[in-house]
This record gives C-alpha cells, sequence and structure tokens, in this order.
C-alpha cells in the first residue's frame, strides 16, 4: 500500500478544502450578506394569526340577524417584551399595576416564546392611542379581532353564543387555539364548522422600533384564511320578537314550525337574556350573573329542554290511535257522567260538567275525558293481554317522534318520557298492572313527558295528515347544502284519511260556541285547528297549553304554546298561540285589546 | 494473542474527547432545536429526553465494542456484511414506512433503521476484499466485485425508496482511491458529474458546440493521426449520449422530489414553498445568526418551526443561528480535526484490514458531513442524511458508534501486528 502514500495527502488536502470552503461560505451568509439579516435580533419575523370573518346569519327573510363588529386584543410575547413601562401602559389602559403584572406572569405561565392576549377587546379609543406608543412597548402588538352583533337583541337560546374554547377542547382539537372563540350553544354551536372558516398565518417583519415593516417574503409564506358560510336561518325574526314579547313576564315557551318544510319560525323560552349581553368584555360577568339566577333561569331553554306532561293536547294522538285501532269510528259515542268509573274500587275520573253522551269531534273540542279513558281502555283491551295491548299502544305514540331525540339541529335537547312496559313492571311487578293503573295516559297525564318542541312537531304531523320532517333552525347554508336527515318525511303509523276527523275536531275546539274550549283563537278570515290542554305539575298552578296549526287546509304554521302555571289553555296560551299566528299570516294585529292583556299580563311566580 | 491489558489500553484518546464533544454539542442543540419552556430539562416524552436515552445507549455500545478481539472482526467480516444484506432485504417485506421511505423495522420497544447499520456491514467486507492477497485494484476482476460489494446494499436501499441513505455508499469511491483505483477512473467519474450538472443547466445546443469546440482543441494538440481522430470522436459521442440519457434517468428513474430538489439547487426552478422552502429557511435561520450568534436558547427562527425537520437533518440551523459564524467554524474546524484525526490513525496501522476499515470509516463521517452542512448553506441538494454525532436519533447515532469504536478497538491492538 505504500505506493499510494501520496494520495493520503490528496484525500487531507481535499477534506480541509471542503471545510474550508464552507467557512467561506458560513462568512458569507452570516457576516457579510444583509438579505439573510431579515430575522437578527432587532428584525423578528411574527406569526401572527389571520382569523376569518365569521359567517353571518340572516332570517328567513334575508334579515341580518347576527353580523361581526371589529375589536381588538392587545397581545404579548414575553420573550421580546424587555423593559416593560408599567405605569405607561397601566395609564393607556386603566389598569392597576398589580392586575397587569399578574397578567405578563400568566402570559409567561403559557409561553415565553408565543404570544398570547394581554388585554382582550380593548376599545377604539384605547387602540388609537396605544398604536402611537407602540414603539415603547417591545413585544407587544394589537391583534385585530370580530365580535358577533345581534341588531334585534332576541332569539338568544335559537342563535346561542360565541366564547372561549376552554381546555377541554383545546387538547381534544388542535384547530383551536388558546384564545379562539367558538360557537357554545344554538345555531352558533350547531354549525360552528361551517360558521368559523379557516384560520390563517401571516408572516410580518417588525423592526427594532416595534413597528411592523410589512409582510414577509411579500406574503410568500403566508396562508391566507378562508371566511366562513354565511347561514340562512329558518327563523322569522319578526315572529320571533314578537313571542317575545308577548312572553314578557311570564315563565314558558313558544315553538312554531312550518309544517310542509319541519323549519323552525320561532322558538322561544321566556324568561331570556339579551345574546349581546354574551359578546365581549362584560361577558364573563354577565354570564355569571345570569346563571347564578336559579329562580328565573334565564340561560335555560325551556323549548328544548323543559319537560312538562302534555295534558289534554295528548288526547288527539289518543283518538288517532283509537280510530287507526278501529276501535272507535267517527261515530262512537260514550257516556259521561262527570267522570269515567273504573276498577274494582269503582274509582272515578273526573270530567266536566257537559251534556252526555259525546261523539269524537264533540269529545275533542270539549276535551271530555271519560270519551278518551273509554278509549285507552278499548285499545289496551283489544289484545289478550295487556302487555301486548300496551306495546301496541306504545309505538303508536313513539311514531309521533315523543319519547325520543327529535334529532333536529339544536345542540341541546331533552328526549321526554313515554314509559314502556318496563317501567310499570318495575313498579307494579310483572303482570300486576292493566289499563286501570296508567289510565291518566289517556288524557296525557301520569309519567308522560314532552318538549315544547316535540309538541309543535305533533301538531305539524297532524297539520299534514301524518308527516313530519325533522325541525330545524337552518334554511340555507351559502355554498353548501343542509343535511339530508332534514329533508326527508317522517311517517306515523296512522293512516292519513283518519286524520280529518280529528282535525274537524280541533277546528270545532276553536270554533264552536257550546262546546269549544279555546273560542278566543277564533279569527274571521283564518280557520285556526287547536288544541288546549291544562297540565298538572306538582309545583303549584297548571300549566297552560295550546298546540295547533292554521290555516286548516293548506298549513303555513304548526304552534305549540306552553304558559307555566298559567292555569287553563285558554287563560293564557289560546290567546298567545292566535295572536301569533294572525302575526305570521297576516302581518299586522287586529285584535288590539287582547294583544294588550297579553303584553302586560304579569304571572307572579 | 490478546496482550492488552484492559480494554482502554493504547485506546486513542483524542478521538474519545471529541466524540464525546460531539455529542454534548448535540445534545445541546437537540434541546435548544426543540425548546418548549413547558417542560423540564429530562423529560423522556419529548425528543431531547429521548436522546439522553440513545446517548446512553451508545456508550454501552461503544464499551461493549472494546471488549472483543480485533481478529474477531476481520473473521466476520463477511457475515457480518450478509447478515446486514439480509436486514435490507427484510426491511423491503416487514419494513414501516416513515415520510415516504419504507425503511424501518419496528420491534415494538424500538425503531431500527437496518440502512444504517449497513454501512458498518459494507465498510468490513471492503476492508476485507481490499486486504486480501495479490488484490489490485488495477485488474478488472477485483474492481467489478469491489464495486458489486458496494453496490449491492446501494440498489436494495434505494429499493426502500431512501435514496439519501444510498447516495452515501458512493463514499467508498475515496477508500478506492487510496488503494490503488486508477485516477483516470476518478477522473471519468468527474467529467460525467460535470457533464450531469451542465446538461441540466445549459441548453443543449450550447453545451454540444462547447463539447465540439473542446474535441477539436484536443485534437489540434495531439499527434493529429487517425487514432486520435477515431478516439475523440467515440469520446465525444459517448458524452453527447451521456447528455441525452441525463434526460431519460431525469424521467423515469430518479423520483420527482429529487428533481425538484436537484433543480432548485442549480437555480432552474424556483419554488420557495416546496423543496426550496428548506434550503430558504435553514439559510433565513444560519444568516439570522451574524457573526456572534443570538446565543443558546435565543434563536427565533427556529422556535417558530420554521425549518423542517430541525432536530435532525437540518439541526446545523439550530448552530448557525444561536452560535453564529464563531459557532459553527468551531464546529467546522472540530470535524475537521477529528477526520485528520483519524486520517492519520489510519494511515499508522500494519494490518491492511485495520487500514482499509479505517479510511471507510473516516469516508463515511466525511460524506455525511459534507452533504449535510452543504444542504443546510444551499450548496447540495437536500437529502436526508443526518450530520454525525450531532442530529437527533438512535439509529444513526448507534451506527456511528459502532463504526468509530470498531476503529478504535482494531486501533488498540495495531502494535500486535508483525510488519
Amino acid at each position: 500500500m505504500k505506493e499510494y502514500e501520496n494520495r493520503t495527502y490528496i484525500i487531507g488536502g481535499f477534506f480541509s478544502l471542503v471545510i474550508l470552503i464552507f467557512i467561506i461560505r458560513l462568512f458569507s451568509i452570516q457576516v457579510i450578506d444583509d438579505s439573510f439579516k431579515t430575522s437578527s435580533e432587532n428584525n423578528v419575523i411574527r406569526k401572527q394569526t389571520d382569523y376569518p370573518i365569521r359567517g353571518l346569519i340572516f332570517d328567513r327573510n334575508n334579515e341580518l340577524i347576527v353580523y361581526n363588529e371589529a375589536a381588538y386584543d392587545l397581545m404579548i410575547t414575553p420573550k421580546q417584551a424587555t423593559n416593560i413601562d408599567t405605569t405607561l401602559i397601566c395609564t393607556l389602559l386603566e389598569i392597576d399595576t398589580i392586575s397587569l403584572i399578574n397578567k405578563i406572569e400568566k402570559a409567561k405561565n403559557y409561553s415565553m416564546y408565543k404570544a398570547s392576549v394581554l388585554m382582550k377587546q380593548i376599545s377604539v379609543e384605547t387602540y388609537s392611542k396605544l398604536q402611537e406608543n407602540m414603539f415603547l412597548m417591545p413585544g407587544f402588538f394589537v391583534q385585530t379581532r370580530t365580535l358577533r352583533k345581534y341588531p334585534y337583541s332576541t332569539a338568544s337560546h335559537l342563535l346561542g353564543y360565541v366564547g372561549e374554547v376552554n381546555e377541554r377542547l383545546l387538547k381534544k382539537n388542535p384547530y383551536y387555539k388558546e384564545g379562539d372563540y367558538i360557537g357554545v350553544s344554538g345555531i352558533e354551536k350547531a354549525y360552528e364548522n361551517k360558521l368559523r372558516g379557516q384560520k390563517g398565518v401571516k408572516l410580518l417583519l417588525k423592526d427594532v422600533h416595534n413597528n411592523i415593516q410589512g409582510s414577509f417574503s411579500n406574503g410568500k409564506f403566508d396562508i391566507k384564511s378562508k371566511p366562513g358560510q354565511n347561514i340562512q336561518s329558518s327563523i322569522d325574526i319578526f315572529l320571533q320578537n314578537y313571542g317575545e314579547k308577548l312572553m314578557k313576564n311570564k315563565r314558558g315557551s313558544i315553538v312554531a314550525l312550518e309544517p310542509s318544510s319541519g323549519e323552525i319560525l320561532c322558538l322561544i323560552s321566556s324568561p331570556n337574556y339579551n345574546p349581546n349581553e354574551l359578546v365581549g368584555r362584560k361577558r364573563s360577568d354577565n354570564y355569571i350573573k345570569l346563571n347564578n339566577d336559579t329562580n328565573n333561569k334565564p340561560l335555560f331553554n325551556r323549548a328544548s329542554l323543559a319537560q312538562y306532561p302534555p295534558g289534554s293536547t295528548f288526547k288527539l294522538i289518543n283518538a288517532l290511535i283509537g280510530l287507526q285501532e278501529k276501535v272507535i269510528s267517527s261515530r262512537t259515542k260514550f257516556n259521561c257522567n262527570e267522570g269515567f268509573i273504573y276498577g274494582e274500587e269503582k274509582r272515578k275520573m273526573k270530567c266536566h260538567a257537559h251534556r252526555s253522551p259525546l261523539n269524537l269531534i264533540e269529545s275533542i273540542s270539549n276535551s271530555c275525558n271519560s270519551y278518551f279513558c273509554n278509549v285507552y281502555k278499548e285499545i289496551i283491551e283489544k289484545y289478550p293481554t295487556t302487555y301486548q295491548g300496551y306495546k301496541v299502544w306504545r309505538s303508536y305514540v313513539t311514531s309521533f317522534g315523543l319519547g325520543n331525540w327529535l334529532n333536529n339541529d339544536l345542540p341541546t335537547g331533552q328526549k321526554g318520557f313515554v314509559p314502556s312496559h318496563n317501567f310499570y313492571d318495575k313498579i307494579y311487578g310483572k303482570n300486576r298492572w292493566k289499563y286501570s293503573t296508567n289510565l291518566s295516559l289517556s288524557i296525557g297525564q301520569d309519567a308522560l313527558l314532552t318538549t315544547p318542541i316535540q309538541m309543535a312537531n305533533i301538531a305539524a304531523c297532524i297539520a299534514n295528515r301524518g308527516y313530519y320532517y325533522t325541525p330545524h333552525t337552518v334554511k340555507n347554508i351559502k355554498s353548501d347544502k343542509i343535511d339530508d336527515r332534514f329533508s326527508i318525511p317522517n311517517y306515523t303509523m296512522i293512516d292519513s284519511s283518519l286524520f280529518e276527523i280529528v282535525i274537524k275536531g280541533m277546528l270545532k275546539v276553536v270554533e264552536d260556541e257550546e262546546l269549544g274550549t279555546s273560542n278566543l283563537a277564533k279569527m274571521k278570515d283564518i280557520k285556526v285547528c287547536g288544541k288546549t290542554g291544562t297540565a298538572q305539575n306538582p309545583h303549584g298552578e297548571d300549566h297552560s297549553i295550546f298546540i295547533g296549526f292554521a290555516p286548516m287546509n293548506n298549513p303555513k304554521i304548526a304552534i305549540a304554546v306552553y304558559v307555566e302555571n298559567g292555569g287553563w289553555g285558554s287563560t293564557w296560551a289560546v290567546p298567545i298561540a292566535s295572536l301569533m299566528i294572525e302575526k305570521y299570516l297576516k302581518g299586522s294585529i287586529k285584535r288590539n285589546i287582547l294583544e294588550k292583556e297579553m303584553f302586560y299580563g304579569v304571572i307572579d311566580y | 494473542m490478546r496482550i492488552r491489558r484492559h480494554i482502554f489500553d493504547k485506546i486513542d484518546w483524542w478521538t474519545i474527547l471529541l466524540y464525546i464533544t460531539f455529542i454534548v454539542i448535540g445534545w445541546l442543540n437537540v434541546y435548544a432545536a426543540l425548546y418548549n419552556e413547558n417542560y423540564d430539562l429530562i423529560d423522556f416524552s419529548q425528543k431531547y429526553g429521548r436522546q439522553l436515552i440513545w446517548i446512553s445507549i451508545s456508550l454501552l455500545i461503544a464499551i461493549f465494542i472494546l471488549f472483543f478481539d480485533w481478529k474477531f472482526f476481520e473473521g466476520f467480516a463477511y457475515l457480518i456484511y450478509i447478515l446486514s444484506l439480509l436486514f435490507l432485504i427484510g426491511v423491503l417485506f416487514w419494513g414501516v414506512e416513515v415520510n415516504g421511505a419504507k425503511s424501518w423495522l419496528d420491534f415494538g420497544f424500538v425503531r431500527i433503521q437496518p440502512a444504517e447499520f449497513a454501512k458498518v456491514g459494507c465498510c468490513l467486507a471492503v476492508a476485507k476484499f481490499l486486504s486480501g492477497l495479490n488484490m489490485s485494484l488495477k485488474k478488472m476482476k477485483y474492481k467489478v466485485i469491489a464495486a458489486l460489494l458496494i453496490l449491492s446494499p446501494i440498489i436494495l436501499i434505494i429499493l426502500q425508496n431512501d435514496t439519501g441513505s444510498a447516495i452515501v455508499y458512493s463514499t467508498f469511491i475515496i477508500v478506492l482511491y487510496r488503494f490503488g483505483l486508477p485516477s483516470n477512473l476518478l477522473i471519468v467519474t468527474i467529467v460525467i458529474s460535470i457533464l450531469f450538472i451542465t446538461s441540466i443547466i445549459v441548453s443543449k445546443i450550447i453545451l454540444l458546440i462547447i463539447l465540439s469546440i473542446i474535441a477539436v482543441f484536443f485534437f489540434i494538440i495531439s499527434s493529429r493521426k487517425l487514432r486520435e481522430l477515431i478516439i475523440i470522436s467515440i469520446l465525444l459521442s459517448a458524452c453527447i449520449g451521456f447528455i441525452y440519457s441525463v434526460d431519460y434517468a431525469f424521467e423515469s428513474i430518479l423520483e420527482p422530489h429529487h428533481v425538484s430538489r436537484i433543480k432548485v439547487l442549480l437555480g432552474q426552478e424556483s419554488d420557495p414553498q416546496g423543496s426550496g422552502y428548506n434550503v430558504n429557511q435553514s439559510m433565513i435561520a444560519i444568516g439570522s445568526g451574524g457573526f456572534l450568534g443570538k446565543g443558546f436558547l435565543n434563536g427565533t427562527q427556529t422556535k417558530f418551526n420554521f425549518v423542517p425537520e430541525q432536530s435532525t437533518d437540518f439541526i446545523f440551523c439550530t448552530i448557525g443561528e444561536e452560535w453564529g459564524f464563531i459557532g459553527s467554524t468551531f464546529l467546522l474546524l472540530l470535524y475537521l480535526l477529528f477526520l485528520l484525526r483519524l486520517l492519520y490513525l489510519a494511515e499508522r496501522q500494519r494490518s491492511v484490514f485495520s487500514m482499509v476499515f479505517g479510511y471507510g470509516v473516516v469516508s463515511i463521517f466525511f460524506f455525511h458531513i459534507a452533504i449535510n452542512i452543504a444542504m443546510t448553506i444551499g450548496l447540495a441538494p437536500v437529502i436526508g442524511i443526518p450530520l454525525p454525532f450531532i442530529s437527533y436519533g438512535g439509529s444513526s447515532l448507534w451506527s456511528f458508534t459502532i463504526l468509530l469504536f470498531i476503529f478504535l478497538n482494531l486501533d488498540s491492538y495495531r502494535l500486535q501486528v508483525l510488519r
């Protein structure tokens, strides 16, 4: 190997040459060339999130109901924030030194290198003052954000609100970063993915004076944000506002649907709050205030969360089941001697005084308890065992969407309750109960529970003569279809032809002067069909209930009204429902005295 | 035969000192590159915490290797080589894909990259082969066998879609050169590389004209006989054929991302978002370090994740940004010192096997250092190979440690070989 020994020196020389070239190259890019100094000690590239504009929300008549307003957040990057002039910053922000130091500590705990929010949503005046003094505040910058604005200050439960993401979600979903906003309830939550858009990143160059010098490399590395999609909600904001006015000083709920589509026209829960209260700097204070109001529970969405017994309104369903099971016909009459006597102990289910016997239509319009006790008894006893009869009855009830999620697009909801046979087995023992045990199911009491939105859906079901579209809050999403599940009809187990008889009864409820229970809803030119209800509840006065739709042929609106502790259905629920129907179909109200009574009516709780 | 008093007897402490220095520099910079103040200094959920484990294991490996008798490595050279080839074949069947290359074997508790360890096998095999009796690289037969020894792992690694690691083996040309590969073969290699690059940069017509002028020039200065004319014409047509085959290679053999990387490097394509992005960001990071650097943990470019693969292939950015020209030059000089020391050690071997192996080790280190740093400062295309002892990662650190310590072991026995 000796013969090639000199090649060692060539190799060694080659190694040295390569290293020398590297050193020269490093000298040129690190010491001589200034073009790579864009981010030396004085010039720092700042990664700024480019927040997308959140989608707007319109009502069904293209009225703008949610929009955005500019807001400014003061941000701090602790590592770059050297020599903080606390007095200056405190004067500008109008806060004391201790809270400023606390805020800076909090930011440092989050990250030394990443920017975090020092002060949220500063006013425009403060913002302009800050801009003038920015050169004295290295490590600080202002980030522009948008805030939600609700011009009508209504529909808070339906629209929901936007809040900061919480820790749990931060861990779960990497899209969200500390301080980001997200829809917390209502449409804002349900359609978060459509509304939020896509965040982008801007790279900015900053000089010694903390002034932005422009974008880095002319924005070559920026990622543009994509704005959120606009949404057309199904609600009619004027109907919503009107309903909220009617429900003032009362507890309860109004839900109105368009039967032909399942679109929610209004969703009112009273008492409520102004959605603008949950926006901006006062948000958390207001939230705590609202949350602590355990008496009125303004944050509680009664329309989808409150569960009440349906009361007499449920008689409609029993009538339909009776017809379908052929245990009654339109001509069937039952005696009523101010009650229905049943069981071995000869107990009596009371009824009010009226002429007897009544046929089906008359019983609906007069809300005769005995009639429906008989119907329920006949249905259950049609089958060899109570167990079988009850199972059949229950499957009819659930086909109306009761006792289950409607699978709507409201982020919160209750299922309601239609007891199963197991429920009674547990209480009374297997085969130890019969129709008489839960006879009050015939008049919508016992363990039965429904939510206002479910009852509005039943009204829509009857209006459609046998089917319903899943209720939903959104009509259109820009450049995107709404979910298929809202365009497929759900059929009940009742023949479409059987509905006409019940609907005739519902018309009589409103129009029959002798027997009808809700004459207050009668209007000259609109045929309203409905049913009152008076749901007993253990907490005091009965709940006043009305469900109905109008006009009788080709219905445009189906409605459910609940007024808690309002007494008879006809006292509060009927007039409120009829005013809502008039408002929606006519656009204006002629019955001003009735309207005034409702506006100023107060129920003491 | 074993006369060593203990395993550290006659070991080259200078090399060990350099080795430990690199490892310390490496860990500090991996820590800086991934620095996140939310975690503790030693947190095994973080890469820099895991790197401590890899370092400890490599120290154990180093000591373990020193226990062997030097005869072991010579005796088992071919066996180890074949084993490493089998591993490379195994990867093709049972490998796990990471970043588009199917080059990892997953053993549950640890993932290894056989391509890294195959370097050791190849190095041993080449050393064994070149130390054979009557061996002369002047003879065609030996040239072919040597080429096969080196090409086998290259082909297997290319099949894994890990061209970067495959290219490393071309460094054996340095070993072959030292042990008698004719110079004109080296010249041919250089001419081919130049033709390759110019054929991409310069338009074909101009290149043909230039080549023709050169051919005419050579003919004029030669004895101008028919024989020269024929030879020069053949060479010229070979060159032209090669230029056109580069086109073919670009379109059908190389992966699109390699083609674009080469083109970006040669200034043929501007693609700051794609493959140029890495180099661009890397150079901004290094350039922003200036003369003195921004100081330990103060790098801003690296903290905002502008540079991808910060802790592995682009670790030199962190050094350049935080330690500046002074720091990076210091590291480069340390590397040069290390390479020259290894050359010196190789030259003092009495056994040809140890000597060739030493050259293999030094060329592998040189290639990694040169290509890795060259790519971070925009002098070479982006090839994903690690910077020895500094980049994050277990497999590469262990294979570099094994290479180095086998050689140190051989070196510690150097006086026992009879001349």
